[in-house]
């Protein structure tokens, strides 16, 4: 019962922050809120007994990517209403984009067959045991390719980085 | 179960209760260590030896006028010290205070939560205590203090690699994330610090930059930026963050000596001929010796070494610190594996 009520509050706080990012007047605010849906997420991770991926999830997305963003949008100081002009052409475009990401997530969501879900708590593969055991036996060449994705996205940034040097 | 619960909420409390106190007397420890450092007495008027003087700041700061900045964001302004305490005191939940206590039937572990992901969480609430310090310098709307956040978040983000290096390190070696296990198995004097000298060395350097401490205290680096972070902050907000400081620090010290200096154990612990309750009792208090040891060690290198230039802050942390880190962990596995027992 307990799990209940955290789940029904995590999923509030979570849609809640979700709605205020997009209806916040000021980006950072946007941002602040956009974290603290990471937060709602990973608390539901807690609850799908998958620890480590909430405690990832917390160091790379609220740890390091939301402060990323937080760190660009205070040193441009996007903090003016009206900084960045929307003309009709850019409200169509953006309709038409989200439109069709509104649709796929539909299309997702209806395929998906919600009677066979077994309960998400007693599974044990959300331990970091588990999950090092099977990601390192079974799905070894994924792994070891997706870091060489991770890699080769590293020298892209150095890269961009040294560019203006020259 | 119950009487789990209860014990748990109870060890929650002290815990709690435990840190700002000793933050509160870190505050005192540190101006008395500076008076001895600068051949001066320290603070020495509100009671025997200055043993008031924590309680008179506290009173001081709860009566300061509070201050405000016309422009400052309000909410956001008010949140950046909340934040910076909480997250500076969420730290200690997975920290093994001692062995644990049996009485009767009942098992009593010294520790809130034995998470099997123990060094994660830890390293996820350093991660995060970047956003007190961003959110406050941001929201006072001064250039001075958002350039003290900006350095700040750089200059942590920075050295948490290096700290997530060394970290690896030693869980490559005992393979085990939880931090219990991690003290459980340095029994005696087997100690990490003398299988991870370097990863030791890299572990505290980076625990001084990500507590800001000298000569990593950039952030509020008054020659250049008045205060940093807190330029326009004032009364018990100010004090919130001068106390979260002393806070980190205490937890960090605690960090450093159950992952490389054994927590609570202590050498010839069995020859001692005691009780196992006795010896838990005996551990913690060997446990808070080291943190105090560690404790003196981060006020001592402050009175000691001047601050860092920003571009070499730089330098070491990423050719320095991080190679170092990273060399370290091949070192490790390729030992690790010649001599595998």
């Amino acid at each position: 019962m307990f799990q209940v009520y955290l789940f029904l509050f995590l999923s509030c706080v979570a849609l809640f922050s979700a709605m205020m990012v997009l209806l916040s007047k000021k980006p950072i605010h946007s941002v602040l809120y956009l974290t603290l849906t990471f937060f709602a997420l990973a608390g539901h991770y807690i609850l799908l007994n998958a620890q480590f991926l909430a405690v990832v999830h917390v160091i790379v997305y609220a740890g390091a990517i939301m402060v990323l963003f937080l760190f660009t949008v205070m040193l441009l100081n996007l903090n003016k209403e009206g900084q960045f002009p929307k003309t009709t052409l850019v409200k169509i475009i953006a309709a038409i984009a989200g439109g069709l990401l509104f649709v796929v997530l539909i299309g997702s969501l209806k395929s998906f067959d919600l009677a066979t879900v077994s309960n998400p708590a007693v599974s044990q593969i959300g331990l970091v045991k588990n999950l090092g055991k099977t990601l390192f036996s079974q799905y070894l060449l994924p792994f070891e390719l997706s870091s060489i994705l991770f890699l080769s996205a590293m020298v892209g940034a150095v890269m961009l980085g040294k560019k203006d040097k020259e | 179960m119950d009487i789990q619960i209860l014990y748990k909420s109870g060890l929650i409390i002290v815990i709690l209760l435990l840190s700002l106190v000793i933050a509160m007397y870190a505050t005192l420890a540190e101006r008395k260590i500076a008076g001895f450092f600068q051949d001066r007495l320290g603070p020495n008027r509100a009671g025997i030896f200055g043993l008031l003087q924590p309680v008179a700041d506290g009173v001081k700061l709860f009566f300061k006028e509070e201050f405000m900045p016309a422009t400052a964001d309000k909410f956001l302004y008010v949140l950046g010290p909340s934040l910076t305490m909480l997250i500076a005191l969420l730290g200690s939940a997975v920290i093994p205070w001692g062995n644990t206590l049996v009485i009767g039937n009942n098992v009593f572990p010294l520790q809130v939560a034995d998470v099997n992901i123990g060094v994660l969480y830890v390293f996820a609430v350093t991660s995060i205590g970047v956003y007190g310090i961003m959110i406050g310098g941001w929201s006072s709307n001064n250039k001075y203090a958002l350039m003290g956040a900006v350095r700040a978040a750089s200059q942590m983000i920075s050295y948490e690699l290096a700290m997530g290096m060394a970290l690896i390190a030693i869980v490559m070696m005992s393979g085990s994330l939880s931090l219990h296990d991690i003290v459980a198995q340095q029994h005696g004097i087997h100690w990490n610090v003398w299988y991870q000298p370097i990863g030791f060395f890299v572990f505290v350097i980076c625990a001084f930059a990500e507590t800001n401490r000298t000569p990593f205290d950039l952030p509020e680096c008054d020659s250049e930026l008045i205060g940093g972070y807190h330029t326009e902050y004032s009364s018990m907000k100010l004090g919130f963050y001068l106390f979260s400081e002393y806070i980190n620090m205490f937890i960090s010290s605690a960090m450093i000596a159950s992952l490389y200096f054994g927590g609570y154990n202590f050498p010839f612990l069995h020859e001692l001929g005691m009780s196992h309750n006795w010896l838990t009792i005996v551990g913690t208090f060997v446990l808070f010796a080291k943190i105090g040891f560690f404790m003196f060690l981060f006020m001592w290198v402050r009175w000691t070494l001047p601050r860092f230039r920003y571009d070499q802050l730089m330098r070491f942390g990423w050719k320095v610190l991080l190679p170092l880190a990273i060399v370290n962990i091949v070192a490790t596995g390729v030992i690790y594996e010649l001599f595998k027992k």
